[in-house]
């Protein structure tokens, strides 16, 4: 098991409930997706599962070990394994490119290592190498507050494909980015995971990336997971009822319409498979 | 009373608290201007203005002859060497003492997780060293020391280290938090070190804040060491003691000018650090 969550709820320090009896687990190599209206509670869920949120209720497994029963020096270890992409990249702007991608093996690297990193790049090779799967080789040696918010966000995910993590999470990876780049970025995450074996968990607003590039999808609302469903099970009516509270439009790349057939009266009919494109 | 949505949306709920705020103020600092004495009239009576015109007076001209000039150089290279050596100190001290207080790369706030409690105890252990380093004077620091050290910079050097440390590393702490302090968080999120967690992900946004303090110190570093002078620590501190002793105003305006153009140093090194780090 990649990771198992049982009961898992969560209160915020304000009182506010995020998350209620979330039971979820993944074997080693899912990949899943997460979308639901915002404010469902989809960031305190990759949260707890990247060990840097405790639940207030229910028990946690990431990667086969209980995070918060761990010493200090294991805890640190195990979060070592997990690579999060966050929705807005927390790189200083005064920061080299190269320098924020290599911060992802920090955790991996002895500390002299990364000192020494500071004064002449341990690796330009890897980073490089990972900046061009995302179409940003040329920008290696820039500073970050150079780049556009698009670019920014993948390089927050260029150092995550640098850390190799064991459990690959992202919350909202493609968030800031065109259509064209979204799919290269969400295509390089995915042919990471296949290429390793690694889980992938990434929450999306977008339900048409989501049910494209994942296997399986999570719905998730008000804190509680309301469906978990293999794509191709994902019908019109299950999304329009997750979406309810929302404009009556499903949230799609560029405000597209969403090929799904509309459910039939009785029982859900099974969407139309749109084949994912193939994995560079 | 009731009132209607639309005149409690018109009206700003905080204006009350403010008003209280601004008006104890006022309240607190009235009597405490009375008790530091505070009469401005005083400065403009035609007396003390003619005892003030008097000692300024003194300082006319400036004594610019040779000798003096090059007494005041040498000591001026003392005091220089003195707040230099003394604030290098200084950072040796507060560098890892700011570090441990910073809430920013705490690893246990995450969670929160094991080694919460012995953390925030080693942080209130911090806290209180620095208030004590920085709690008594550096000229009380200089006194004792000059009793171990003899009369001469080195127990200067150690006074400024001693309270400066503390100063530096409680400033360090809170510039460290004051920033976007989200890049150190999430490098602790996976798996880094304090230190490196500092140097990927905090120094690049607080280098420009940390060095300018940190000059700015060495600046009031070079006026300390005046103090330090009076009480036999070395350079232009005790060649200006020399001169008031000796009644020689114009010694001790040329003094005066020189460090006039020491502060404008300090300000010329730190816009120049600022540029370099921007």
């Amino acid at each position: 098991m990649s990771f198992e969550l049982a009961q898992i709820g969560l209160v915020h320090a304000n009182g506010q409930r995020a998350l209620r009896a979330v039971t979820l687990a993944a074997a080693r190599g899912e990949r899943l997706a997460i979308i639901g209206p915002s404010g469902a509670g989809k960031s305190s869920l990759l949260r707890i599962l990247a060990t840097s949120l405790r639940p207030t209720e229910g028990r946690v497994s990431v990667l086969e070990r209980n995070p918060w029963q761990l010493p200090g020096a294991e805890l640190k270890r195990l979060r070592s394994r997990i690579g999060v992409v966050h929705q807005a990249p927390p790189l200083p702007p005064r920061q080299r490119a190269i320098t924020a991608v290599i911060a992802g093996r920090l955790g991996q690297w002895p500390w002299w290592k990364s000192a020494l990193s500071l004064l002449y790049p341990a690796d330009i090779a890897g980073p490089r190498e990972q900046l061009a799967r995302l179409d940003l080789a040329d920008r290696l040696f820039e500073r970050c507050d150079q780049l556009s918010g698009g670019q920014l966000q993948r390089v927050g995910v260029a150092r995550v494909l640098y850390q190799r993590p064991e459990l690959l999470l992202a919350d909202e990876p493609v968030s800031a980015m065109d259509p064209a780049l979204a799919d290269l970025t969400v295509s390089q995450l995915h042919s990471e995971a296949a290429a390793r074996g690694v889980t992938l968990v990434a929450s999306l607003h977008v339900v048409d990336i989501a049910l494209r590039w994942f296997p399986r999808v999570i719905g998730l609302k008000a804190g509680e997971i309301v469906f978990d469903l293999p794509a191709a099970r994902v019908s019109d009516s299950v999304l329009r009822s997750l979406y309810a509270s929302e404009t009556g439009t499903l949230p799609t790349q560029d405000n597209q319409p969403l090929d799904i057939a509309p459910a039939a009266p009785s029982e859900p009919t099974a969407r139309k498979i749109i084949p994912p494109p193939r994995v560079i | 009373m009731p009132r209607s949505t639309t005149q409690q949306a018109l009206r700003d709920p905080d204006a009350r608290a403010r008003a209280t705020w601004a008006l104890a103020a006022v309240v607190l600092l009235w009597p405490l201007l009375l008790v530091a004495q505070f009469r401005p009239a005083d400065l403009f009576d035609a007396r003390n203005l003619k005892v003030i015109g008097g000692f300024l007076g003194q300082f006319f001209p400036p004594n610019l002859n040779g000798e003096f000039l090059g007494l005041a150089l040498k000591a001026t290279v003392e005091t220089l060497a003195m707040a230099t050596a003394g604030i290098a100190l200084a950072m040796v001290l507060a560098a890892p003492l700011g570090l441990a207080l910073s809430h920013s790369l705490s690893i246990s706030r995450i969670g929160p997780g094991p080694g919460r409690a012995l953390g925030e105890a080693l942080r209130a252990l911090t806290r209180l060293a620095l208030l004590a380093l920085r709690g008594i004077p550096e000229i009380v620091w200089a006194l004792l020391l000059v009793r171990a050290f003899g009369l001469g910079p080195a127990a200067g050097v150690l006074a400024i280290a001693v309270t400066y440390g503390g100063m530096l590393g409680k400033v360090y702490s809170e510039i460290l938090e004051s920033g976007d302090t989200r890049p150190a968080r999430v490098l602790l999120e996976s798996g880094s070190g304090r230190l490196m967690a500092f140097f990927y992900g905090l120094l690049p946004g607080s280098a420009q804040e940390l060095a300018s303090y940190t000059v700015y110190r060495w600046e009031c570093a070079v006026r300390a060491s005046v103090i330090m002078g009076f009480v036999g620590a070395g350079g232009l501190g005790q060649l200006m003691d020399q001169s008031m002793k000796m009644l020689n105003g114009g010694e001790v305006s040329t003094i005066l000018i020189i460090f006039l153009l020491l502060v404008l140093l300090a300000d010329a090194i730190s816009s120049a650090v600022r540029r370099t780090l921007a």
